[in-house]
C-alpha cells in the first residue's frame, strides 16, 4: 500500500494498492495554495482510507515537470513523510500518471502529454504506447517549450494525438508506482524536473550612482 | 482503525507532553536549511546546511536557488539532527516550523515538509514567526552545566540580518511582541553585501568589510546616518534606512576613482561599518531609554560582526542596560530557535496550529504563532 503525493499541477494525494486500486484520493485544482492544502489533504486521505500509517510500504512523489514553487511542496512533503514513516521514497515522473490514465481509458499508440509550465510555456512528454502491464512507454523525456512549437507541422512529433491536462491524479501516480514495483521497473531519478535554470544573471559589477 | 492522522485532533492535545517537550524545528525562510531539536529549553541539535556558496557567484541570495537547495538538504539535515540529538524521530512530541516572514518559495518547502512530518508521526505542529524565533534562541541552554540566567521581560530586541532589520518590544515571548520599527529599504546585512561589492570584495559582505576595516579609521569619513535627523523622529523614530548610506559610499568611491586617486579601502570599510553600527545601536538604545526597558537582546546573522558587539557592550554598559547575545550559532538563522519557540508555546499551554496555514512572506511580528 502506497501514499502518493503530486503537486505538479494542483495538489493531489491518494492511498493506493496493487490489488485494491485507488483506496482514497483527495485533490484540489488550486494551483496557488499547495503549502496551505497539502497537510489537510494528506490527513483527510489517510482518514478516508482508514489504514494506519504503519501499513504503508512506501511514499510516492510526483517529480514533475511542473511550475517549481508548487512542485517542490509535494516533493518535500513526500520525501519527509517517507522519512517520518520509516519507509522508502519512490520518485515517479508526473506525466507518466497522465499517460497511464489515457492508456487505461482505452487510448492506444503514440501520445503527447502536455501540461502548463507557466510563463507562457508548456511541459510535454512523448509516449509510444502502453506495455503488457499497462505501463506507459515514455520515448522522449519531459521538455519545456512555447506552445506554438508543438503546433508547427515540422515538429518531430507533429500529428501525434495530444492530451492537455490541467490536473495530475495522485491515484494514477500511485498506480504507476505499484505496477513499476510489482514488475521491478526502475523508478524515476530522485530529482525535481524543473527543466529550467533559476532566473539569475551573473553580476557585471556594481552600477554607477553618480 | 486507530491511526492518528490529524495532529490537531483532541487526542494529540491531551497526549502532548507539556513539561519538557521534545521538539523538532524546521527553518527555511532564507538560505539556511536549519533543523533544530530541543528538549524544553535545552538544545540537543542545531543542524544547518547553508546554500551560501551557491549564492556567492550572484552577489546575493537568489530565492529560487535557495528554495531548490532547501528541497535537497531537508532530509539529510533531519537525519543528521536526530543522530546528533541521539533521538529517534518517533520520540519527538511536536514539530515546529517557520511560516514567515521570509522568502515565499523557500518557506513553502519547510511548511510542506513540516506538515508531512507531523502527520507521519501523528504529532502536533506549531507554525511560528521567524523573527520571534530569533528572540526564542536566547532561552536555550546548551546543556545541564549552562547556568545562564533566564531571559527577563520586557526586553528590547534588535534583529539584524541580510533579510531583516527589526526593533522589537518583547513583553512576553509567547504572547506579546510588538514591532517598534524596521528597515524601510535595505536590511543591514544587504547594505554590507552591496558595499562590499562596490569595493570589489566578495559575498557575503559582512566578514569581508570586517576584515578590510581592521586597519581602517572609523572616523575618517563621515557617512550619513539614515532616518536619524530631528525631522525623522516623529514618523521613523525606530525605523532604519541603509539605502542612502550605500549610495553615499558609492558616490564617495566614484569621486576618488574619477579623480584617479587611490580608494582608501580600510578607511571606507571602517567608516561605513561605523555608520551602520551607530545607526543600529543609537535607535536600539533610544528604545530602551524611551520605554524604560533596561534590557537589550541582539539576534540575526549580522551580530557576528565583532565591532557591532563591541560597541553594543560599550554603549549598553554606559546606559546601564543589560546586554544579551545568544551564541553566534544561534544568532544566524537556525532551526533550534524555531524548536525553542515551539517548546515555549507548548510549555505555556498554547494549542497546536491548524493544518491549513500557509507561508506568509510578510507575517507581522505580532503573530507569534499562526
Ligand atoms: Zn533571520
Amino acid at each position: 500500500m502506497l501514499l502518493a503525493i503530486d503537486t505538479s499541477a494542483g495538489t493531489s494525494v491518494a492511498v493506493v494498492d496493487l490489488a485494491r486500486g485507488v483506496i482514497a484520493e483527495r485533490a484540489t485544482d488550486d494551483t496557488m495554495r499547495h503549502a496551505e492544502v497539502v497537510g489537510r489533504l494528506i490527513a483527510d486521505c489517510l482518514s478516508d482510507a482508514a489504514v494506519p500509517i504503519s501499513d504503508l510500504s512506501a511514499v510516492v512523489g510526483g517529480m514533475g515537470p511542473g511550475p517549481f514553487t508548487g512542485l517542490r511542496v509535494g516533493i518535500a512533503a513526500a520525501r519527509v513523510f517517507a522519512l517520518g514513516a520509516g519507509v522508502p521514497f519512490v520518485p515517479v515522473v508526473s506525466h507518466d500518471a497522465l499517460a497511464f490514465g489515457r492508456y487505461r481509458a482505452g487510448h492506444t499508440g503514440p501520445l503527447v502529454v502536455v501540461t502548463d509550465a507557466r510563463r507562457r510555456e508548456v511541459n510535454w512528454s512523448v509516449y509510444s504506447g502502453a506495455d503488457a502491464q499497462g505501463l506507459p512507454i515514455r520515448v522522449v523525456a519531459p521538455g519545456v517549450t512555447r506552445p506554438a512549437v508543438l503546433l508547427e507541422p515540422d515538429w518531430a512529433h507533429a500529428g501525434v494525438p495530444r492530451f492537455d491536462a490541467v490536473t495530475v491524479s495522485a491515484g494514477e501516480l500511485g498506480q504507476v508506482a505499484e505496477l513499476m514495483w510489482a514488475h521491478r521497473r526502475p523508478f524515476a531519478a530522485d530529482e525535481a524536473l524543473y527543466l529550467r535554470s533559476p532566473d539569475v544573471t551573473l553580476s557585471n559589477g556594481p552600477k554607477r550612482v553618480s | 482503525m486507530t491511526a492518528l492522522t490529524d495532529p490537531t485532533a483532541l487526542t494529540a492535545l491531551t497526549a502532548l507532553n507539556r513539561v519538557n517537550p521534545l521538539v523538532l524545528g524546521i527553518e527555511t525562510s532564507c538560505d539556511e536549511t536549519g533543523i533544530g531539536i530541543v528538549r524544553g529549553a535545552t538544545l540537543l541539535s542545531n543542524t544547518i546546511a547553508s546554500s551560501m556558496d551557491e549564492h556567492a557567484r550572484y552577489g546575493g541570495v537568489v530565492p529560487e536557488v535557495a528554495a531548490r537547495a532547501h528541497l535537497e538538504e531537508l532530509v539529510p539535515a533531519i537525519r543528521a539532527a536526530t543522530l546528533e540529538a541521539g533521538i529517534r524521530l518517533e520520540d519527538i512530541d511536536a514539530v515546529a516550523v517557520t511560516c514567515g516572514p521570509g522568502l515565499a518559495g523557500a518557506l513553502m518547502v519547510g511548511v510542506g515538509a513540516a506538515k508531512a512530518l507531523a502527520i507521519s508521526l501523528g504529532k502536533p505542529i506549531y507554525a511560528v514567526n521567524h523573527l520571534v524565533g530569533h528572540v526564542g534562541a536566547d532561552v536555550l541552554r546548551l546543556g545541564p552545566d549552562d547556568m545562564t540566567e533566564p531571559l527577563e521581560y520586557p526586553t528590547i530586541a534588535l534583529l539584524v540580518s541580510g533579510g531583516h532589520t527589526s526593533l522589537l518590544l518583547v513583553r512576553d515571548l509567547v504572547s506579546d511582541v510588538e514591532l517598534l520599527g524596521e528597515t524601510i529599504d535595505d536590511a543591514a546585512g544587504e547594505a554590507f553585501d552591496k558595499v562590499a561589492r562596490l569595493l570589489g570584495l566578495p559575498y557575503p559582505g559582512g566578514p569581508q568589510i570586517d576584515r578590510a576595516a581592521l586597519a581602517g579609521n572609523p572616523t575618517a569619513i563621515r557617512f550619513p546616518r539614515g532616518l536619524s535627523q530631528t525631522k525623522d523622529m516623529a514618523k521613523h523614530r525606530y525605523d532604519f534606512s541603509f539605502s542612502g548610506l550605500k549610495t553615499s559610499v558609492a558616490r564617495w568611491v566614484e569621486q576618488k576613482r574619477d579623480a584617479d586617486e587611490p580608494v582608501p579601502l580600510a578607511d571606507v570599510a571602517a567608516s561605513f561599518r561605523e555608520a551602520v553600527v551607530d545607526i543600529l545601536l543609537t535607535k536600539a538604545i533610544a528604545a530602551c531609554v524611551d520605554l524604560g526597558v533596561p534590557r537589550l537582546l541582539l539576534g540575526g546573522g549580522v551580530i557576528a560582526n565583532a565591532r557591532l558587539r563591541q560597541v553594543a557592550q560599550e554603549r549598553t554598559d554606559a546606559a546601564g542596560i543589560a546586554l544579551r547575545i545568544p551564541p553566534l550559532s544561534l544568532c544566524t538563522d537556525n532551526g533550534a530557535m524555531i524548536a525553542a519557540l515551539g517548546a515555549q508555546l507548548i510549555m505555556a499551554g498554547h494549542p497546536p496550529s491548524a493544518l491549513d496555514f500557509g507561508a506568509d512572506s510578510t507575517l507581522p511580528v505580532s503573530e507569534i504563532q499562526v
